[in-house]
């Protein structure tokens, strides 16, 4: 493999590549045997502590799948709620009218520049005061509510990139056959950005994923993370605990993430699609993000441009 | 209205947020520019452990991250980050460890994102003269990448501050866990609200609106 950074290696190159190998290696290696022997030392890699996770169902199912179910019900929620509201708030910030604009934006930078754990304590708080949501419930509710508030704003963001990198011929075109503003937005821009935004949608769908863990947390909501907790003191099992969740994360993420740059590939090749794609790494390029770099960046598609970037 | 807030040190509450994001933003530049500079070494072995690095870390929850730290590292590991005596010393250095850690994976993103911009033209001037990798991504190459990766750089910060309120969790005095004693304590639950949002937009808006304008005029014209 060539790259830009480097020639095909010479003799001499490939003798330090493979010094540089072996020597990286022994490092890593060494890092292995540390944590490898810290864990036999501390008894973490007895087969007592591990036997509950791979060799017995009744940790998953009492356990760990409930806080699976958990962490999916309350990201699924929170996406399907987050998402009207991103689109409204995302369409608001183009409209015409200022005093529709401003406030719009105002709300979305918001909520945008704060932790979602400050609007989820914030939440749980606001609903045990004020409502009579059973304390059972409260913590999904919270949970939920934070995440709501947080990823609206930021699908916001993504839907008036999505909407903004489309050409400007579409509006063009509409304006020009008659349609009114609305009818413009909802037939021709709306449904055109959908499928320039669904991958950067569905890649969303990770950080909500990742961010049910502070619930778990902070909030005693019963999701993945505090179902390892009560799951390792009855077992007497921590590291081998911690491993299995991060590996249910990290396969879930991977799943979701495999899943948005299917969608963008796919709509990358479709003939179809008129503007460009607004891939995962589209918001924190978001102040690049105008009608123009969006185009240059879609003709330089095979360089890997901003869409593209993960890996 | 103001009253309650004598009973409570906002300031050093925020301080600790400040301290949390200053150092695990040096540790996180530094670790997530070395991973990049592996993504794109011509050795294969340390391609593959910075891929494999980034993919692994970006995909575990922060929370899982810092609550790991304090539960695995410090009580099994014993990794008490030479302060074993003093629990809050080591639950701010554990927890800058895993910031640090977590947002590296997304520092190298950025700077990876970044290297890809600098034309190829660079590079193969630089190779002429004969220069090696490390000279070329180091004199040329990093130089160029890093001026037009503040703006990204500037996100990565902006949500690594959004992100120490995590550290509470493992009960670092910081923004979130203060103003969760305020709420459990004082019935202002909109004025504390507000007050910590307020502190939060403080911290965040300005690094933005700076980093941004610096970004703007660095980056290299092309």
């Amino acid at each position: 493999m060539t790259s830009v950074l480097y020639d095909a290696p010479g003799p001499r190159a490939k003798r330090r590549n493979v010094l540089l190998s072996v020597l990286f290696l022994a490092l890593l290696l060494l890092g292995f045997w540390w944590a490898w022997s810290a864990m036999s030392d501390k008894g973490q890699l007895d087969w007592a502590k591990w036997e509950p996770w791979l060799a017995d169902s009744e940790s998953w199912t009492t356990y760990l799948l409930p806080g699976l179910a958990n962490t999916l019900k309350a990201a699924g929620l929170a996406m399907v709620i987050a998402l009207p509201l991103g689109a409204l708030f995302g369409i608001a910030r183009l409209s015409d009218h200022r005093w529709v604009r401003i406030p719009a934006a105002v709300v979305v930078e918001f909520f945008r520049a704060i932790p979602v754990l400050i609007l989820m304590v914030f939440a749980n708080q606001f609903y045990s005061d004020s409502t009579d949501i059973s304390v059972d419930d409260r913590p999904m509710y919270a949970v939920v509510t934070g995440l709501v508030l947080y990823n609206a704003s930021v699908l916001a963001e993504i839907v008036r990139a999505g909407i903004l990198s489309l050409p400007k011929g579409q509006t063009e075109a509409a304006k020009a056959i008659g349609l009114r503003k609305g009818q413009t937005m909802t037939s021709v821009l709306l449904p055109q950005s959908v499928t320039a935004m669904l991958p950067a949608l569905v890649s969303q769908l990770v950080v909500i994923v990742k961010d049910t863990a502070l619930g778990g947390a902070m909030l005693s909501f019963a999701e993945l993370l505090s179902s390892r907790k009560t799951a390792a003191s009855y077992y007497a099992s921590v590291i081998p605990s911690f491993i299995i969740v991060a590996v249910i994360f990290i396969v879930l993420n991977l799943l979701i993430t495999g899943l948005a740059s299917w969608l963008e590939r796919r709509m990358r090749r479709s003939k179809k699609s008129t503007g460009a794609v607004v891939g995962p790494e589209a918001l924190e390029n978001l102040e690049t993000i105008g009608p123009k770099t969006i185009r240059m960046d879609h003709g330089e598609n095979t360089g890997g441009g901003f869409g593209g970037g993960t890996a | 209205m103001f009253d309650f807030l004598e009973d409570y040190d906002l300031l050093e509450a925020f301080w600790m947020t400040v301290k949390l994001t200053v150092f695990a933003g040096i540790g996180s530049l530094v670790w997530g520019t070395l991973l990049a500079a592996m993504r794109v070494s011509p050795v294969p072995v340390m391609r593959w452990f910075g891929t494999a690095y980034v993919n692994i870390v970006r995909n575990i929850p922060l929370t899982v991250i810092i609550v790991f730290s304090s539960l695995g590292l410090a009580d099994v590991f014993g990794m008490t980050m030479g302060a074993a005596d003093d629990v809050d010393t080591m639950t701010f250095r554990l927890s800058v460890l895993g910031l640090g850690a977590y947002t590296a994976a997304f520092v190298c993103e950025a700077v990876r994102s970044g290297i890809n911009t600098v034309p190829v033209g660079q590079a193969e001037a630089a190779r002429a003269l004969g220069l090696s990798f490390s000279q070329v991504l180091g004199l040329i190459v990093l130089p160029q990448a890093f001026r037009s990766v503040i703006g990204p750089l500037t996100n990565v910060l902006i949500a690594l501050t959004k992100n120490t309120t995590v550290a509470a969790a493992i009960g670092v005095a910081e923004a979130a866990l203060l103003m969760r004693e305020m709420l459990e304590n004082e019935a202002q639950l909109f004025l504390i609200a507000a007050i910590f949002a307020f502190g939060f937009v403080v911290l965040t808006l300005p690094t933005g609106l700076i980093l941004g304008w610096l970004g703007k005029r660095l980056a290299v014209k092309r």
